[in-house]
């Protein structure tokens, strides 16, 4: 009976975060998204991240920041090392305190912090945010699908209806994905705003997801080494449990009788 | 120490010691594989330990730095930090260049310290000016430039430039004189400074490292 | 040592004795992991060593974080960010780390509640669980303190509501508040003591850890039945017992790689479920987050804290015979402490004089009711303080107190216990058969 009901309540256990965060939920809708990453095994879509990058040099960083994210980690998009420095020194200024003055950066500097007025930084943006959590009860949710942090971005990108109002001299702008449904960033992609070059279409929610994938790459960048690492630690505990439960039963053999029932 | 009740022989044994031998065997390996296991465990445990401690990515990408030397003049010297200490770029002017060679002429052997001491080439290249020096870019003099570790070899000061006996480099703390090549030739300093991996990326980019 | 007599360490060549005159270590570490250990003992009691492997590996991990961590409010969430992006391993190091203390805190209430069901509390092991009750408490400490480091938005205004607590007390509140934070408010000067002493409360704990095993290494291990080592005799005793090398070791080992699975899981593939996305986000000490939810080890007790609000009776008699110094936010306080004060009285609470729950068959029900409220407290806490969660909590802590405060103490008198076996040999019997020369291994 101990035993029973010790298990029920570990689930009980495992499903308390998810109904904490149910609470905050609002009236917010967050499509689930298929991202490549997902799952024990999901991989990162190395050409999603690059068309990502793209978006975000040419949409996202006129205002928004990634200043934990270095220059130099762009060599894990599948980027040359003179890629990544002409990258840099093509697309970004940053203030050298040696030189007392803004030179074009290298590979060795971060992403610029954020220009925009109230635009947060974006580098850990997938993991600030908790897009979804359900379906309730389920809590082991986030093993499948992640912590919806990149399906929330896409979602919110991916959301604006088209309605907006003015409010104490700020334009409010009406979105299915944002807490209070009214967010003051303006719409930021059009259709084929940016031009691929390996000719993916250029929709906005094509965009969104590509966008969200990268600042799920920005957020998390050692998620596949993780993951790769916990996989390996599974199965060799695992192993090693088998081998420890071997041992034990040898070892209590002779110590313990038959079972009478 | 704990003889009396080692895992293969505990009281368990006592009450199969009628078990036959393949057995005893048998149980035998299964604690040899445990045990491994529990050792590969342990050994894995510990090599993240020790291996945090050696630099990390942001500190390893800056063993290779670029350094735009295009506003270096002749007879101007560029101080860089790389790997934490400084490297003096040297644009020699054709006169200092000359002076230099003539200091070759003397022979490599009556220098104190007879070797290149240059990373760029074997380490047995003899102390010519010609071994210390970087290739020049396409359009300038053989010579023009002098790349080396802005630390003396005595004690590890920061030589000044223009100075000392030989018009090349003086360290103020025990006063040694390095020629216009980084030589040294007079003071306690018993090494020519270092010169460090360099290499043109471009005709006015240097790639230290 | 006293205690189950058992053979002990003999030093016999030269050296061991040359040593053994100077330094008796080895015939300590030789009792300490010799001890005869009751041999019924169940799957509930291997929650011990999985407790110490978590102290070790929060020390191990912690001390290695603290290489490439910077305590300054200015730098310390980009030097986490570091240790996640450059340092080797350091992501994963960082995650163990993070989600080590909820397996810490999953262990420590599983053993807790063992503890309360077998009646390991009652004497002569009261020792044992005050000393347990303390390392609860320096756990809370650490881990809330530990939180705070990273600096994120959950750490600062964490660490803003939980040392308001403390400015809740009457007269002398705010100005323990303000030693405490080393200001007016969570800053620079908090980080910096919070840093220091969540790197040193951990040692405590292993000292305290060494206390406790000392206690019930001096009264015996507890067991399912309750039933006490018989201690006539060395062959008695051995009737009841094993050895703690290598039975119990290889058994709870096996118990903590099966945990370890687990862990490894959480860790490699949703390191961040236990934790909260708003600690991504940089203090800020001029927005406060939505919500602000503990981590999920302290929600039992904030759901006390948040259930004893001024429109409470309790509190309203309670704030008028004290002419108002116990206030509805004191009183919460009260409350909190009070309900861990209330488990470490267990020991004197509880009159029966059987001491497993096995036996005791009106106790079993109460008991597993104390479970489902733990878990009730702990939804609760999560929350939001508004109807219907506020009368629940009210009625869930209220039955905290009453487990303890008056169910303990009734039931001894009022129930009629099981018969329970004459000793642990006859129990471990009746479970596996008598153990003798004929009988085969199981395979």
């Amino acid at each position: 009976m101990f035993k029973k009901l010790a298990i029920g309540a570990a689930f009980a256990l495992a499903l308390t975060p998810a109904a904490s965060f149910a609470a905050g939920g609002g009236e917010q809708h967050i499509e689930d998204f298929d991202f490549s990453f997902e799952g024990p095994f999901g991989t990162w879509d190395q050409n999603q991240l690059q068309r990502g990058l793209q978006v975000y040099t040419e949409v996202c960083a006129a205002c928004h920041g990634l200043q934990y994210v270095p220059l130099r980690d762009l060599e894990a998009l599948g980027y040359s090392e003179e890629e990544v420095i002409a990258y840099a020194a093509g697309n970004f200024e940053v203030f050298d305190p040696e030189l007392d003055d803004f030179r074009p950066a290298i590979p060795t500097d971060h992403f610029p912090a954020n220009t925009g007025v109230g635009a947060p930084d974006l580098s850990l943006m997938a993991k600030a945010r908790a897009g979804f959590h359900g379906p309730y009860g389920l809590g082991i949710n986030q093993l499948f699908k992640g912590m919806g942090g990149a399906e929330y971005i896409a979602s919110l990108l991916d959301g604006y209806t088209g309605e907006e109002k003015e409010e104490a001299g700020t334009i409010l702008y009406e979105n299915k994905a944002f807490p209070g449904g009214w967010i003051s960033m303006a719409p930021p992609l059009a259709e084929d705003q940016v031009e691929f070059t390996d000719g993916h279409p250029a929709t906005v929610e094509a965009m969104s997801e590509d966008i969200a994938a990268f600042l799920m790459w920005t957020a998390e960048p050692k998620m596949m080494e993780r993951k790769y690492s916990g996989f390996v630690g599974v199965i060799f505990l695992s192993v090693l449990s088998v081998l420890l439960y071997l041992v034990n039963k040898r070892l209590w053999a002779g110590v313990k009788g038959k079972r009478q029932h | 120490m704990f003889a009396r009740y080692p895992p293969g022989a505990g009281i368990g044994e006592n009450l199969v010691s009628h078990a036959e031998d393949h057995e005893g065997t048998r149980r035998d390996f299964l604690y040899y594989v445990a045990g491994g296991a529990g050792v590969v465990a342990t050994g894995a445990a510990v090599w993240p330990l020790i291996n945090q401690m050696n630099p990390s990515a942001d500190v390893q990408a800056l063993s290779s730095i670029r350094v735009d030397v295009s506003g270096v003049e002749p007879g101007t010297q560029l101080t860089v930090k790389w790997l934490g200490k400084p490297v003096f770029i040297r644009h020699r002017t054709g006169a200092e260049i000359t002076e230099a060679q003539e200091q070759d002429a003397e022979g490599v052997a009556a220098l104190p310290d007879p070797l290149a001491r240059n990373l760029n080439l074997a380490a047995d290249a003899p102390a010519t000016d010609a071994n210390r020096v970087m290739p020049s870019p396409e359009g300038e003099a053989p010579g023009a430039w002098l790349v080396q570790m802005g630390v003396c070899t005595h004690l590890g000061c920061v030589p000044l430039g223009d100075a000392g006996d030989f018009g090349g480099w003086f360290c103020p703390c025990h006063g040694s004189h390095y020629d216009l090549a980084g030589r040294i030739r007079k003071g306690p300093a018993p090494e020519n400074l270092p010169v460090p991996p360099a290499e043109w990326v471009d005709n006015s980019t240097i790639k230290l490292g | 040592m006293s205690g189950i007599p058992h053979d002990h360490y003999e030093p016999k060549t030269n050296g061991e004795k040359w040593l053994n005159s100077r330094l008796p270590i080895v015939g300590l570490i030789y009792d300490t992991i010799m001890i005869p250990t009751p041999k019924n003992l169940n799957w509930w009691w291997i929650w011990g060593i999985v407790l110490a492997f978590c102290l070790a590996l929060q020390i191990i991990t912690g001390i290695v974080l603290v290489m490439h961590y910077t305590p300054h409010v200015d730098l310390a969430f980009a030097s986490v960010e570091h240790i996640m992006r450059n340092v080797n391993g350091g992501y994963f190091i960082r995650y163990l780390h993070m989600n080590g203390a909820s397996l810490f805190f999953v262990a420590v209430y599983i053993h807790m509640f063992r503890g309360l069901y077998y009646g390991s509390y009652k004497a002569p092991r009261e020792i044992t669980w005050i000393i347990g009750m303390l390392i609860y408490l320096m756990m809370m400490g650490t881990a809330f303190m530990g939180y705070v480091l990273p600096w994120g938005q959950m750490s600062f205004w964490g660490a803003t509501v939980i040392t308001g607590l403390f400015g809740a007390i009457p007269f002398v509140g705010d100005a323990i508040q303000t030693w405490l934070l080393g200001g007016p408010a969570v800053d620079n000067a908090t980080l910096n003591r919070f840093f220091s002493l969540h790197y040193l409360l951990p040692f405590v704990i292993a000292a305290l850890v060494i206390v406790h095993i000392w206690a019930f290494h001096t009264t015996g291990n507890n067991n399912p039945t309750g039933v006490e080592v018989r201690r006539t005799s060395k062959a008695d005793a051995e009737k009841d017992t094993l050895p703690f090398w290598p039975y119990f070791v290889i058994k709870d080992l096996f118990a903590l790689a099966v945990i370890l699975v687990v862990f490894w899981a959480v860790v490699g593939f949703m390191p961040n479920y236990l934790g909260h996305p708003d600690n991504y986000i940089e203090a800020n000490p001029l927005v406060t987050p939505a919500h602000i939810v503990p981590e999920w080890y302290f929600l039992p007790f904030y759901a006390i804290l948040r259930a004893f609000t001024g429109e409470v009776w309790v509190v309203q008699f309670a704030s008028f015979i004290t002419g108002g110094i116990i206030d509805a936010k004191f009183f919460g306080v009260i409350a909190m402490f009070g309900a861990i004060l209330a488990m470490a009285l267990a020991p004197w609470l509880d009159t029966s004089t059987v001491r497993s729950g096995k036996y005791r068959p009106m106790f079993k029900w109460w008991f597993y009711l104390l479970i489902i409220d733990f878990f009730a407290l702990m939804w609760l806490g999560a929350m939001p303080a508004e109807e219907p969660y506020a009368t629940f909590s009210l009625i869930a802590s209220a039955y905290w107190f009453a487990y303890f405060f008056v169910i303990l103490p009734i039931l001894g008198v009022i129930e009629k216990p099981l018969p329970q076996p004459e000793t642990i040999e006859e129990d471990f019997n009746a479970h596996y058969g008598k153990a003798d020369a004929e009988a085969t291994p199981a395979e």
